[in-house]
């Protein structure tokens, strides 16, 4: 009775999803980390890179996921926030000097400050007009890194190259296995922050109100504070991404950072499972390694094939990652019954 | 002053570009409760189809209905084939599915008929429309024809049960179901009618514009920016709304000192939220009044 | 006489969990009928089984045709009105909306402006409001908007969930008033489903008591409500 279920289920905006469900258990967790920590002695320079890459979209995915999967937000203007982390830590570097581990805090903070102050007006919009407000963000970005009033600092259209550092204390590392490291032990950091955040009083409040705002409000929720917070902190962990990513490829440009960074943002959360935070990783691999592989199949097509390796992943879990982690735990579930 | 008036009038004149996308946005808006991101490209990609019925050696008006019918057709299809089963999906995967479709028909257009820009023709003539040398009677003749599928739309909506039936499908859907409305099909024909009204669009803009794969990216942004504005729920709300943003727009690159060509649109979709802010169902839509 | 709605071994079920556990009854044509019981017995699941709301197994007739099967809009086809609890309204409509949706299935459209002027005459309140969105109007008024709307369809048989709930008393006893004239100048045949037992056994001739998803007790509406025993146990009063 197929028919029969297309009734019941009208899909809400956001799903809710269970505190517990949002993360991995601690002996999946400890597995993916320690593939995450081997992984680059046996592989190139290249592949360390892209892995590096990996880790710093897995960043902004789960930062947007903070702010979509937990308090219910949508926005198209992550590329924005990434933006200005890029930008604060390329300037930091080449005009003060300042060593690129240091420019990230401050990069976080900026970010969380824009992104603190963008999430006021942004209070009282939702759905689409959200969407659209975050999109003018994102559009807007590009256009306002080259105006000719920041070209000093910013290098305009030129953008500014950075330089990549060494590895600190005479260790015998490849610039690129340094960053690795160095990368994956802040996404560690922030990852088990984010975690703690979502259990955490602010959290409750962040789902409260992505479940039900009005009951939240109600039940003495600072609605509007806990709105413009979560854009705060989203917009700050964009911010260390964007850091990363620029410290990481060396440069900052402009059209480094468009619409289509948000949009491949977004993709990468519903691929990874809207809420749930180990899906930022798969869908950071996947808006990473998939226009490649699109690419590798089709010149011409790519843009076709990576639609319809999009749809097909859609289709196959409308759910995204989590879905597959979901189906995985009960099968192993009953394996180790048996 | 003469300088004013002629940026508003030329800002009408591109503002009727949005009207007519904006109308689109809306229809599919009305039906799905969704902005449909590859709509654009849909109409892209039936703009090609009549260019293509035009070289083979089908009149315009010929090739018009002719697309009008294979777009409407292949709107039902694209939603019965697509998203027919995301229907349960999470809304966000619905969009992700947007954004795959806007990949799938732009890289098929560049294939089939490549990149290059290419004349079409428009059934108004491009001479000064009425002496005005701002005003071509081609942007004239699409004033024209977005107000007569305004006021077609707005009688299909409020006069006919077909159209209370999609409203009703898109505001409630269960309780459509409970008065036997097959919400079903009426999601799939708000998808054929959107990709249809898109067409036109599209056929109208091309002359404009140039055809090409990405003639309708910037369209579609100040469609939606228009339909937003407007009111997602009034087709007559896009409509103005469309006008406003061609007139902002036009104001905005003209006496805001700094603004090229780059800053217009970021300027006008802040213009828009300002609006918002203040106006949050748009300057139309209606008002919903909700008990909680 | 046959059953106009025979409901055999209903079984229904939300995700894994079961809601009803083997439900039959049967309704005669013309008949009132109250489906009684506590809070979270099925009431609610058995009228959205019928119209194939929830996943469900088990037969299901109207008027001897099998139900299983059909969407929720064709079951409605058949002259089955239900009125969801929540009322359902289209908010965002005029009233006059509300009641031209309710016979959207309908090809007679002379006769369809005729009914809306009779509803106009059951609900004389809805007239004074008919531009008027209706999403502003009152519980009460709502809740007759919902009964005009699924009269509307001229439905032959009409299923109402808790049409009481949230009202004041003196509305409901209007409210059901209306439901008994209905019942027998229209000859509708209605099955209503409430938490108000004394209400609902004074309206009804024949009732049906609901616990955990199975019917435990069936019977005249008058004995049930003059049985103490049963109302002590079953109903609370």
């Amino acid at each position: 009775m197929s028919a029969v279920e297309d009734v019941v289920t009208e899909a809400p905006a956001v799903e809710a999803v269970p505190k517990r469900a949002m993360t991995l258990g601690l002996g999946t967790s400890l597995v993916v980390l320690a593939a995450l920590v081997i992984a680059p002695i046996f592989v190139k320079n290249f592949i360390i890179f892209q892995m590096t890459m990996l880790l710093i979209y897995g960043l902004a995915v789960l930062a947007l996921n903070i702010l979509t999967g937990g308090s219910g937000q949508f926005s198209l203007g992550q590329s924005a926030f990434y933006a200005v982390g890029a930008y604060t830590s390329a300037i930091l570097m080449e005009h003060a000097n300042m060593n690129y581990a240091l420019t990230l805090p401050i990069a976080g903070i900026v970010c969380f400050a824009f992104g603190y102050l963008f999430g006021k007006p942004a209070l009282r919009l939702s759905g689409v007009y959200l969407a659209l407000a975050t999109f003018a963000l994102a559009t807007a970005m590009p256009q306002l890194l080259k105006l000719g009033f920041f070209e000093h600092w910013t290098g305009g259209v030129q953008g500014l190259v950075v330089t990549k550092p060494d590895a600190p204390f005479g260790l015998k590392m490849s610039q690129d296995m340094w960053l690795y490291y160095f990368t994956l032990v802040i996404s560690i950091g922030i990852y088990i922050a984010s975690i703690n955040l979502l259990r955490s009083r602010s959290g409750r409040a962040f789902m409260a109100i992505r479940d039900n705002e009005i009951a939240a409000s109600a039940m003495g929720v600072n609605v509007a504070l806990y709105k413009t917070l979560a854009f705060g902190v989203s917009a700050g962990i964009t911010g260390v991404a964007g850091g990363l990513g620029a410290i990481a490829v060396q440069f900052v440009a402009p059209d480094g950072y468009t619409i289509l960074l948000a949009i491949s943002l977004f993709l990468g959360m519903v691929v990874g499972g809207v809420g749930w935070l180990p899906g930022s990783l798969v869908g950071s691999a996947f808006i990473i390694f998939v226009p490649n592989i699109a690419e590798g199949i089709s010149k011409g097509l790519s843009g076709a094939v990576f639609g319809v390796l999009l749809f097909l992943v859609i289709f196959l879990v409308p759910h995204g990652a989590r879905q597959v982690a979901m189906v995985a735990q009960q099968l192993l579930g009953k394996m180790i019954k048996k | 002053m003469e300088l004013f008036t002629n940026q508003v009038l030329a800002g009408i004149a591109t503002g009727a570009i949005y009207a007519c996308m904006a109308l689109a946005v809306v229809m599919i808006y009305q039906a799905i409760d969704h902005l449909n991101f590859a709509q654009g490209e849909m109409a892209m990609f039936s703009t090609f189809l009549s260019w293509q019925m035009m070289q083979w050696g089908v009149p315009y008006w010929g090739a018009f209905v002719l697309t009008l019918i294979l777009s409407f057709a292949g709107g039902i299809l694209i939603e019965r084939l697509l998203f027919k089963p995301l229907a349960k999906a999470p809304v966000l995967t619905n969009v992700a599915g947007f954004i795959a479709l806007y990949g799938i028909i732009n890289s098929f257009a560049g294939l089939i008929w490549d990149f290059t820009i290419k004349q079409y023709p428009t059934p108004f003539g491009s001479s000064p429309f009425l002496g005005s040398q701002l005003i071509s009677t081609h942007q004239a003749g699409m004033i024209g024809v977005t107000v007569l599928l305004l006021i077609l739309l707005f009688i299909f909506f409020q006069y006919t049960r077909i159209g209370l039936a999609m409203r009703a499908a898109a505001a409630l859907p269960e309780s459509a179901r409970l008065v036997g409305i097959n919400t079903s099909w009426m999601i799939a024909l708000g998808w054929g009618m959107a990709a249809a009204i898109g067409s036109i669009a599209g056929m109208l803009i091309a002359p404009v514009v140039f055809l090409e794969p990405n003639m309708m990216l910037g369209v579609l942004i100040y469609g939606f920016a228009a339909a937003v504005l407007g009111g997602l729920t009034s087709p007559l709300g896009a409509v103005i709304g469309g006008f406003l943003v061609g007139v902002f727009e036009n104001l905005a690159g003209t006496y805001i000192p700094g603004v090229g060509n780059e800053l217009k649109l970021p300027i006008a979709l802040a213009l828009i939220i300002t609006v918002l802010v203040f106006k949050p169902a748009g300057l139309f839509g209606r008002p919903i009044v909700k008990r909680v | 006489m046959t059953a106009m709605l025979n409901v055999k071994d209903l079984r229904a079920y939300y995700g894994q969990v079961q809601a009803l556990h083997g439900l039959s009854f049967a309704l005669n044509e013309g008949s009132l009928t109250t489906l009684l019981g506590a809070n979270g017995a099925g009431k609610t699941t058995t009228l959205r089984a019928i119209c194939n709301m929830v996943r469900s197994t088990g037969a299901i007739e109207f008027e001897g045709k099998p139900l299983s099967g059909r969407s929720t809009e064709n079951v409605v086809r058949l002259g089955i009105a239900h009125v969801p609890q929540g009322r359902g309204t289209f908010t965002t409509m005029t009233v006059e909306e509300n009641l031209q949706l309710g016979a959207i299935t309908r090809t007679d459209k002379k006769n369809i402006v005729d009914d809306i002027e009779r509803m106009y005459a059951h609900f004389p309140v809805l007239k004074q409001r008919y531009t008027q969105q209706a999403g502003t109007l009152s519980g009460g008024e709502q809740q007759m908007l919902a009964v005009a709307r699924a009269l509307m369809l001229r439905p032959r048989l009409m299923l109402l969930d808790e049409p009481s709930f949230g009202l004041a008393p003196l509305i409901v006893r209007d409210l059901f008033k209306i439901l008994g004239k209905i019942n027998r100048e229209d000859k509708v045949t209605i099955l209503v489903v409430e938490q108000n037992a004394q209400l609902a056994l004074e309206l009804a001739d024949q009732a049906y008591v609901i616990e955990t998803g199975k019917i435990v007790m069936s019977g005249n509406a008058k004995e049930i409500a003059n049985n103490e025993d049963i109302r002590k146990s079953y109903l609370g009063y």
